[in-house]
């Protein structure tokens, strides 16, 4: 079956509201707008007002209100528009949700579930297009998901909502309208492994998300040039999944790590430190990365296109690694 | 006068070998003798001497080539005095370079005619030659693997832009030189265990083997070694080994018809004795080289020059003439727990002695029985050669010598 990332996601919501009466969705304009990124359209009419529910301007209030319902026993999904504005909600996000099971001595859960829009690519300028996921995969007490395909799309949702434990998903702006086939029968998804997207033996580049289809387009560029590139899928950004990015390393000896984040401080630098870490002595080439240019997003399309990981920066880098 | 270093024989079966690591440069002075490079056979990595005096002036051979015998690998300037001459930078054929690039390329000591040109027409540019002058760079991965199989680095020329030594090259170099995985000696157990089957194959085809033993007392021989060892520490304290070895060393004087070789129809006596010792490797397989003029050896001597030989080819190192030189092979399965051996004779050797085990048995002398230590030697030898009673001649003067603990 063919569907848009999109689809999958909403598809995702309502198979979980289907299958458990505590689920439901929150967030700004989910409701009757649909969703800002039209998500959820359609859900209010099948679900109504009480399960669809539309929040006041208020990350914070709306977002501690789901850790509240968490903790009472419901398994809510609370949308936020951007990861920007998500910083609003930081607070009960780190000092609540991340850490009250540790607080409590274990006797208080937040099953609860955080769907957020990253990135940048849409010209929505600097307060819009972060990509910001790399600081939540910080946090212990968090697990961070980033489903880069229509299937994670469709089939993170049920494993994250089963996790006892506070769960964020991002999903990439540039994504909603990619499409990709799903089976009729949904297969079991987990969110605790990594994911070879395309098997490769002369250099490892290892993304997640949003960067994804760069990468591929890549890939196929270095396919050209003879160059087989092996692309690991992250798709769990925290807790990472460092077998099988080693497993791939020590295989091809070169990594390339690309990340929509900025470098400074940044998840492509703890990937990279990982497998300085354990692979060391299975390198041909230091680790290299392509991450967003340090500046803030820009508004102008050519700016914004300069400021992001493009094919041509992952393949020229690729081949400075391989030397070829 | 300039003479050509060719590749030595270094062993009857030996058709080439693989230049594994040059131990000098050009400009190097060297002296008859001295180890000059390392030589692979399919037997052991080997270090080569050199047999004149005087100025390597060229190598013509990159480590890794395999060279047939006799195939020359250096060119030796004999002429006393005479300096080589350093040659000046200049371009290969062809290629352009200008008068700054040929001037920034003397300063930094590059050879213009090995840097990869980038400019126009492949004209060689400055950055070609700044590249060129920096330092040769090793991966992780490949630090590694020359260490785990026994690649020296510097022997790998890189051919990736930047210059970087990668673990590919390194695997590369370990199967040029027959070094596989989880084998950091150098030798190849299946290529050694080639090599073995066509030379004993070729013995048993042309030689015509005739076996003779003999039971010899041991008592006076231990009860001497048991007096002597008292006084030394324990590192140097004399094993049977080396009275039997010097046993066979003093019957080779007596009995010159079995040490020596069979070349062309006749036998050639050897000009000394260098008993050729079989050693077993850890790894399987077995190697022969030889103790030098071990007719010459004390005791003591001969125990040290063993326990070197020992060591050295267990490392994989040895020198030359002791895998070219054995003019008699002996081998000692007395370790193992053999009674006797009857050998299998090391073409173009015309002779093998071997030994058992140095065991207590029943002895009758004099009239009386007694108990007393014995060992079997025995002795395969080439019939085209000699026959059995010189043979036997030779076995008895093992023992006699073996009753004779003192002498020298």
């Amino acid at each position: 079956m063919r569907t848009t990332y999109r689809e999958a996601v909403r598809e995702a919501i309502r198979e979980a509201m289907r299958a458990d009466s505590r689920v439901f969705l929150m967030g700004e304009d989910v409701g009757r707008y649909g969703g800002a990124f039209g998500v959820s359209l359609g859900l209010l009419e099948e679900f109504g007002p009480d399960r669809i529910r539309d929040t006041p301007l208020s990350e914070s209030a709306f977002t501690g209100a789901g850790i509240g319902a968490a903790i009472g026993g419901m398994r809510p999904i609370v949308e936020i528009m951007t990861v920007n504005f998500s910083l609003l909600a930081l607070d009960q996000i780190m000092n609540n949700a991340a850490t009250l099971r540790h607080m409590s001595n274990g006797q208080i859960g937040v099953p609860l579930v955080i769907r957020m829009t990253t990135g940048a690519g849409r010209q929505l300028a600097a307060q819009h297009s972060h990509s910001l996921e790399g600081w939540y995969s910080h946090i212990p007490g968090l697990r961070i998901l980033a489903p880069a395909t229509v299937a994670d799309a469709r089939g993170m949702l049920a494993p994250a909502l089963a996790d006892p434990d506070p769960v964020l998903i991002f999903e990439h702006g540039s994504l909603y309208n990619t499409e990709g086939e799903l089976p009729e029968s949904i297969p079991t998804c987990d969110i605790s492994s990594a994911a070879i997207g395309r098997t490769g033996t002369d250099v490892t580049v290892i993304t997640y998300g949003g960067t994804m289809p760069a990468v591929i387009s890549a890939a196929d560029e270095l396919a050209t040039l003879g160059i087989s590139a092996e692309v690991v899928d992250l798709r769990v950004l925290r807790p990472l999944n460092d077998a099988t990015i080693m497993q791939s390393v020590r295989k091809t000896h070169r990594a390339v790590v690309v990340d929509e984040g900025w470098r400074s401080g940044s998840l492509s630098a703890e990937v990279s430190a990982r497998i300085t870490e354990q692979a060391f002595f299975d390198l041909d080439a230091p680790v290299m990365r392509v991450c967003t240019e340090e500046v803030p997003i820009p508004y102008a399309k050519h700016l914004e296109e300069a400021a992001l990981p493009r094919p041509e920066r992952i393949v020229r880098t690729a081949r400075e690694l391989v030397g070829r | 006068m300039n003479t050509e270093f060719r590749m030595p024989s270094l062993g009857a079966d030996m058709e080439s070998g693989v230049l594994l690591e040059w131990l000098v440069h050009p400009g190097d002075t060297v002296h008859k003798g001295d180890i000059v490079a390392v030589v692979d056979t399919a037997k052991a990595a080997v270090e080569v001497e050199c047999f004149t005096s005087g100025v390597v002036t060229e190598l013509l051979v990159e480590p890794g080539t395999r060279v047939p015998v006799g195939g020359p690998l250096a060119v030796i300037s004999t002429t006393t005095g005479e300096q080589p001459h350093a040659a000046p930078t200049v371009a290969a054929p062809g290629v352009v370079t200008s008068p700054l690039v040929r001037h920034l390329a003397d300063q930094l000591h590059v050879d213009t005619g090995t840097t990869p040109g980038t400019g126009v027409g492949g004209r060689i540019t400055r950055a070609d030659v700044i590249r060129q002058a920096e330092p040769v760079r090793i991966s992780p991965r490949a630090r590694r693997l020359a260490a785990e199989r026994g690649v020296d680095l510097r022997t790998i020329g890189s051919t990736t832009p930047g210059r970087v030594i990668t673990g590919d090259e390194v695997l590369a170099a370990a199967d040029a030189l027959g070094r596989p995985e989880h084998d950091a000696k150098g030798i190849d157990p299946q290529a050694m265990r080639n090599a073995i089957a066509q030379l004993m194959a070729k013995s048993k085809k042309e030689i015509p083997h005739y076996y003779l033993t003999e039971q010899i007392d041991m008592s006076t021989a231990l009860a001497w070694l048991h007096e002597q060892n008292r006084a030394l520490p324990v590192a140097q304290r004399i094993l049977p080994a080396a009275l039997l070895l010097r046993a066979v060393a003093s019957a080779c004087a007596e009995v010159p018809q079995l040490n020596g070789f069979w070349i062309d129809g006749s036998f050639v006596p050897a000009g000394g004795v260098h008993l050729g010792v079989a050693i077993s490797l850890r790894g399987g397989g077995l190697v022969a080289p030889a103790i030098r003029d071990a007719g010459t050896l004390s005791a003591p001597e001969l125990m040290a020059a063993l326990r070197d030989l020992v060591s050295r080819t267990r490392a994989g190192r040895l020198r030359a003439s002791e895998m070219s030189d054995p003019t008699i092979t002996v081998s000692n399965l007395g370790d193992q727990g053999a009674d006797s051996l009857l050998g299998v004779i090391y073409p173009p050797q015309v002779a093998l002695v071997g030994f058992g085990r140095i065991a207590e048995r029943p002895w009758a002398s004099g009239g009386m029985l007694g108990v007393r230590p014995v060992v079997t030697a025995s002795l395969a030898a080439d019939h085209r050669a000699t026959d059995g009673v010189t043979g036997a001649l030779f076995l008895q003067a093992i023992a006699r010598q073996l009753q004779l603990p003192e002498e020298k």
